[in-house]
């Protein structure tokens, strides 16, 4: 049944051959973790991007429950994890995988460091994985504060207070940062914005470039 | 010698085993990240139940054969908010002693109907001109074709002098 619908569809669209051209790719044996096993540390970025898809999809459903208001936000929160069935699995999901992107990203960093593989001809994608990095230090900052607890606010009012220290234009950047001259109401659902519209667009964006790149490339060689 | 065509007594290939080892691996680790977000979802599912009675008016306020209006507060709880619901019912006394408590909402589109009309029918609902009688039953040929929703009643409460309501049903045409 599932091969005769997808034969009726490759007859048409001829889809094979695109999805060939995606999954059938060469593994050199040094990065092959079954040929030598501290080949592993290949695996770093794959992995970063598996626990960011499992982001987008707690967060997704996180979204059903969450409200960006400074009355109601902690009270939904708390909901989800006081009452929602598995909500405090989904929000867990969420709170542990966030502090794991930063953690495999940067393990991932460090295999690109030390393997040299930023080298030419892949300096433009090291310089994504910059942007990338940055992005996802952005989503930390901004979902950080959405719980709107005590913790999140303090530690965003830090965060705020450091942008302010940049010269001549700090005391600016705070204000467009916080949406007013204090945290509060704006506050809330600026970051709300960033963190489920603005940064998963670009984080996408980014991602597809960073892949792009790779595969047009391909692995940098054994040291 | 061709390992891809290299098979065991099933016959199955080295490739088809590398493709169910690594289609299972990954469907088992899809769903480990899937699996907890459906009952999440559907959680609010095990919320919708019966309400419980609430105290809405006294035995001997109703006169027999006049349906009597009657407001009564609900303790609501929507998730994360709590609040207090004004609701009201029809309430008739009928011949044999038993109440009838119907909700005012139009089972057409959802109107508030308005009674004490003249004549056969006491309900009228502004919003298309369904008419309904005392008994909360249609007119023939009215937008509306279902009787007016009614409240369950708690017995025990009766039997003490007390009208309490619950969970609003739904009557047959």
């Amino acid at each position: 049944m599932l091969k005769k619908t997808y034969d009726w569809i490759d007859e048409r669209l001829g889809v094979t051959p695109i999805w060939r051209d995606i999954a059938d790719h060469e593994v050199p044996a040094h990065v092959n973790p079954a040929n030598k096993m501290s080949a592993f540390i290949y695996c770093f970025g794959g992995l970063t991007f598996l626990i960011i898809t499992t982001q987008i999809i707690s967060g997704m459903f996180l979204a059903m429950y969450y409200v960006p208001d400074i009355v109601n936000a902690y009270n939904s929160v708390k909901y989800i994890t006081d009452e929602v069935l598995l909500g405090q699995i989904v929000r867990g999901m969420h709170f542990w995988g966030a502090s794991l992107v930063i953690i495999m990203m940067f393990l991932h960093m460090l295999r690109v460091f030390f393997t040299g593989s930023y080298k030419a001809p892949r300096e433009l994608n090291w310089v994504v994985g910059v942007l990338i990095f940055m992005v996802v230090m952005g989503f930390g900052f901004t979902g950080y504060l959405l719980p709107w607890d005590q913790k999140a606010y303090w530690a965003t009012q830090v965060g705020a207070n450091i942008a302010a220290s940049v010269p001549v234009v700090g005391p600016y950047i705070r204000i467009l940062l916080v949406g007013g001259a204090d945290l509060g109401a704006l506050t809330l659902t600026r970051f709300f914005a960033i963190h489920v519209f603005f940064l998963p667009a670009a984080l996408l964006v980014l991602l597809g470039l960073h892949f792009f790149m790779i595969r047009k490339q391909g692995i940098s060689g054994p040291l | 010698m061709n390992d891809n065509n290299q098979k065991d007594k099933e016959g199955l290939s080295r490739r088809q085993f590398l493709t169910y080892a690594l289609g299972g691996t990954g469907a088992f680790m899809a769903a480990a990240i899937t699996m907890p977000m459906i009952p999440f979802t559907v959680d609010p599912l095990r919320r919708v139940g019966a309400g419980n009675f609430v105290e809405a008016a006294k035995v001997s306020d109703f006169e027999v054969g006049v349906p009597k209006k009657v407001e009564f507060t609900v303790h609501k709880k929507d998730g994360w908010v709590e609040s207090d619901v004004k609701l009201s019912a029809w309430v008739l006394k009928k011949q044999d002693g038993t109440f009838l408590a119907m909700s005012p909402i139009c089972t057409h589109l959802g109107c508030q109907v308005n009674g004490g009309k003249e004549g056969d029918y006491f309900f009228h609902c502004p919003c298309h001109d369904s008419f309904f009688t005392k008994d909360g039953v249609p007119k023939p040929g009215v937008p509306a074709t279902r009787p007016l929703d009614t409240y369950a009643i708690d017995e025990n409460a009766l039997k003490e002098g007390k009208l309490a309501l619950g969970a609003i049903s739904q009557r047959k045409a």
